[in-house]
């Protein structure tokens, strides 16, 4: 075996491996990435229905209701000028709470309702989200205080 | 005054690392030795300084010296002595600190164990080591110093993050910082034989066992990690592909690449330009997964309090280290003479495909971690990248690369029987099969998850076929077998258990995420759930009042039929400093399982809600890691790969090992 051989194999191989993980990741690309909306992006729609996307916003004051059976709780996400109500049934994370920032992903029902499957709040309650921050800023709600920005 | 001495202590440090990053390198390429042998005391002197910084912000921590902005910031009174300790690093720029300690403690063992490097060698490597320190030691210094003073001094601090306030997370940072540094000392070897455009025995006989050491804290300290996450967030998940945990990933999967094509250079002189590219690969990858953890560039639901503004500062930084050092590599790499000749089936042929699949799976890592922020800067869309993008691309171009993990140790150097050797596996294609079959009949599911169980067979039954193999075992007489297991060196040991941990670790991974159950419940005291086999009846709920912190307090007793498995106590706390709640979740592992509760909040009603897991075969992630972590040590071991060891040998009979070189 040359050394033009032995070079011509490995490229080859290369070749093969890269081109397949490049195509895996341009379809993975398609239709495994998860959108991110602001209220106000959802309520003008162009949310894809049934496909998984990200709602991110405040969760609204006096909003969060929990139901009768006692795991699923109600509330709403809003940039300060649109709401969108959210169902989740599980345990909230431990940051949590009426007036914090939050990012959830789910679906989009039919009735508007965004279906969370999972709600994510950040370990570390001074900081915002910065998908929330900046949806806080388009919707010109944004008060660059030592409250919201550290 | 102490912090002044720490902050005068690591500005003495930077001059060190100027004098060292500069004399000894001229010196080596004017062959002048006495400007050479100033790298030595330089080295040791850097570590002596940074040590006195590092005590110095210890101290200050230790005695909540609340002066100091970064005492206050993370610490408070009450805190238990430990996290005093450990808050040091749980920060920004105390975890600067840590990681230049650990630097200059990599560079020091050059000066100290390197007498067996070619002068010209050892001073331009420990000149690189010097470069990385002066550039930290400048972010340090001048965007993140750790000594800052406040006055007036507070009566007491912020305390630390209570979820940063746990014996998982305390030592974590330092494992995973001696990981990435410890790439360090791979990549200063790179560069000093691309300067000085020639990869001699001595300088593989070098890399490969630091390459090593620098991998095996790197693994303990992600799964330190992972560990923490599972038990700490209480989502019931190990790994969640996020961007921070990403950032630790991607130099993992390319150091390992690195260790393997390291074998090659050392065994067979082969595939140098490659080893050299893959440890500047490795180490730009610690580098960026340093910052990525620091810079907030990436959201994620690990970041910490992070600050954009030093962003700039170590975007820099990442320009100059890794453009720099791609630059050189285009431009001395060429002139490296190639090495020996194999034919595709062969054991370099199987070391080339290992890396080639790494690296690859570790592009996807990188493309879907960093290609959020490339589409958000170019179209301003806003994305994430979840578990089903790596489900789709990092899971297939792993499927191969373990398929081929049983085969790659069978195969000869130069040129190997393939047949033969798949002939040698029968056993093992049996154990792939039975193991199938074996997760169909006890839990059905998944096609996929079913075949990859049967894969990890394949690879346990494989390596340990291999190791059998090499003792003869069952062939000769037991004694015999026991003989040649001993003169077996520890390096093939080392593989063998590292190979079969991975099988192990991998079975866990595969049923965790395959067959895992939950329920969500609002219970009262005295009521009970099933789930997966077992009864959970929460027994009552309890306040509890610890050292910092107050928490309610479950107790929850697990029964299957009529035997009492278990009694596990989850809690819900709150520290009281920063106001934040915390989960610590009740977990009873059986060995195949754990089983895994969480308490929440309670309802009007009395009734608490609860969330129990069934966690198939988790405790096997932890246990094949730790076997992995084990065989890199003792590969370590082996008399070749000992640090200090080349000199020794050199002087040894040709005998003591196979003269391959």
């Amino acid at each position: 075996m040359t050394r033009k051989r032995r070079r011509l194999y490995v490229v080859l191989a290369a070749m093969l491996i890269l081109s397949g993980a490049a195509a895996l990741t341009l379809g993975a690309l398609q239709s495994e990435i998860t959108y991110f909306f602001s209220p106000t992006e959802l309520t003008a729609g162009g949310a894809p229905a049934g496909r998984s996307i990200r709602l991110g916003g405040l969760v609204e004051e006096g909003s969060v209701h929990r139901l009768d059976d006692g795991v699923t709780t109600t509330f709403r996400v809003t940039d300060l000028s649109h709401s969108v109500p959210v169902t989740y049934r599980g345990l909230l994370p431990d940051l949590f709470r009426e007036g914090q920032g939050v990012v959830t992903e789910g679906t989009i029902g039919a009735d508007g309702t965004f279906v969370a499957r999972e709600v994510l709040a950040k370990h570390d309650e001074t900081y915002m989200p910065r998908e929330v921050a900046d949806a806080l800023k388009k919707s010109g709600q944004w008060r660059d205080s030592k409250e919201t920005a550290k | 005054m102490i912090p002044e001495i720490g902050h005068f202590a690591m500005i003495l440090a930077l001059l060190v690392a100027l004098v060292q990053g500069s004399v000894p390198i001229i010196g080596a390429s004017r062959g002048n030795a006495a400007w050479m042998d100033v790298a030595r005391p330089a080295a040791l002197l850097q570590l002596v300084l940074i040590i006195i910084a590092f005590l110095a912000l210890m101290w200050a921590h230790v005695v909540s010296d609340f002066t100091v902005l970064n005492v206050v910031q993370n610490s408070h009174t009450t805190k238990p002595l430990l996290y005093k300790i450990t808050g040091l690093w749980g920060n920004h720029e105390g975890s600067m600190v840590l990681w230049v300690l650990i630097l200059a403690a990599y560079g020091a063992a050059v000066a100290v164990f390197g007498g067996n490097l070619p002068p010209p060698l050892r001073a331009r490597v420990l000149s690189v080591q010097a470069w990385i320190a002066i550039g930290f030691l400048a972010f340090s210094l001048l965007t993140s110093n750790p000594f800052e003073r406040i006055f007036p001094a507070p009566i007491n601090g912020n305390d630390l993050n209570p979820l940063l306030q746990d014996p998982g997370l305390a030592f974590h940072p330092p494992m995973l910082y001696s990981g990435y540094v410890g790439f360090s000392m791979a990549f200063s070897f790179a560069i000093a034989a691309l300067i000085e455009g020639r990869v001699d025995p001595a300088w593989a006989r070098w890399v490969r066992p630091w390459t090593l050491v620098a991998w095996c804290f790197l693994t303990a300290g992600i799964t330190l990690g992972s560990w923490w996450a599972y038990y700490e967030l209480g989502w019931g998940g190990w790994w969640f592909w996020d961007p921070v945990e990403n950032a630790s990933f991607m130099p993992w999967l390319m150091g390992t690449a690195l260790l393997h094509s390291a074998i090659v250079v050392e065994k067979r002189d082969a595939l140098k330009a490659w080893t050299i590219l893959l440890a500047i690969l490795t180490f730009s990858l610690s580098l960026i997964g340093t910052f990525i953890v620091r810079s907030g560039m990436l959201t994620s639901v690990h970041a910490f309090a992070t600050d954009p503004e030093r962003g700039l500062f170590i975007l820099l930084l990442l320009c100059v280290a890794i453009g720099g050092s791609l630059i050189l590599f285009a431009v001395r790499g060429p002139s490296l003479q190639p090495g020996g000749l194999f034919a595709p089936v062969s054991r370099e042929g199987a070391l080339v495909l290992n890396n080639l699949l790494l690296v690859a799976a570790c592009g996807t890592v990188f493309l879907g971690t960093l290609y959020p922020l490339f589409l958000e800067a170019v179209s301003g869309d806003k994305i994430s990248v979840g578990p089903p993008f790596y489900n789709k691309t990092f899971v297939p171009i792993m499927v191969p690369l373990i398929a081929a993990m049983a085969v790659g140790p069978f195969l000869a150097w130069k040129r190997a029987d393939l047949a033969g050797v798949l002939g040698r596996l029968k056993l093992a294609f049996a154990a792939a099969v039975a193991a199938a079959l074996g997760a169909v009949a006890l839990e059905g599911g998944p096609v996929l998850a079913v075949l990859t169980m049967g894969l990890a067979a394949w690879l346990l039954v494989g390596t340990l076929a291999e190791w059998a193999e090499r003792i003869r075992l069952f062939r000769v007489s037991p004694g015999e077998s026991v003989r040649r297991a001993r003169s077996l060196p520890r390096s093939a040991h080392g593989m063998t258990l590292a190979h079969a941990g991975l099988a192990i670790a991998m079975a866990g991974m595969v049923a965790a995420a395959a067959w895992k159950a939950e329920s969500v419940k609002v219970m009262r005291p005295g009521e009970s759930v099933d789930l997966a086999g077992y009864t959970y009846r929460l027994e009552r709920v309890e306040p509890v009042q610890g050292p910092n912190y107050s928490s309610n307090m479950a107790f929850v007793t697990i029964t299957r039929g009529d035997r009492l498995v278990a009694q596990v106590t989850p809690e819900k706390r709150l520290y009281p400093v920063q106001q934040m709640p915390t989960t610590e979740a009740g977990i009873h592992t059986t060995g195949l399982a754990d089983l895994y509760v969480v308490i929440g909040d309670p309802d009007a009603a009395g009734g608490w809600t609860v969330r129990i897991f069934y966690e198939p075969m988790v405790p096997w992630i932890w246990a094949g890691v730790l076997l992995m972590v084990i065989g890199g040590g003792v590969s370590l071991s082996d008399r070749r790969l000992r640090l200090g060891a080349p000199a020794r040998r050199a002087k040894a009979p040709a005998g003591a090992t196979p003269a391959r070189a």
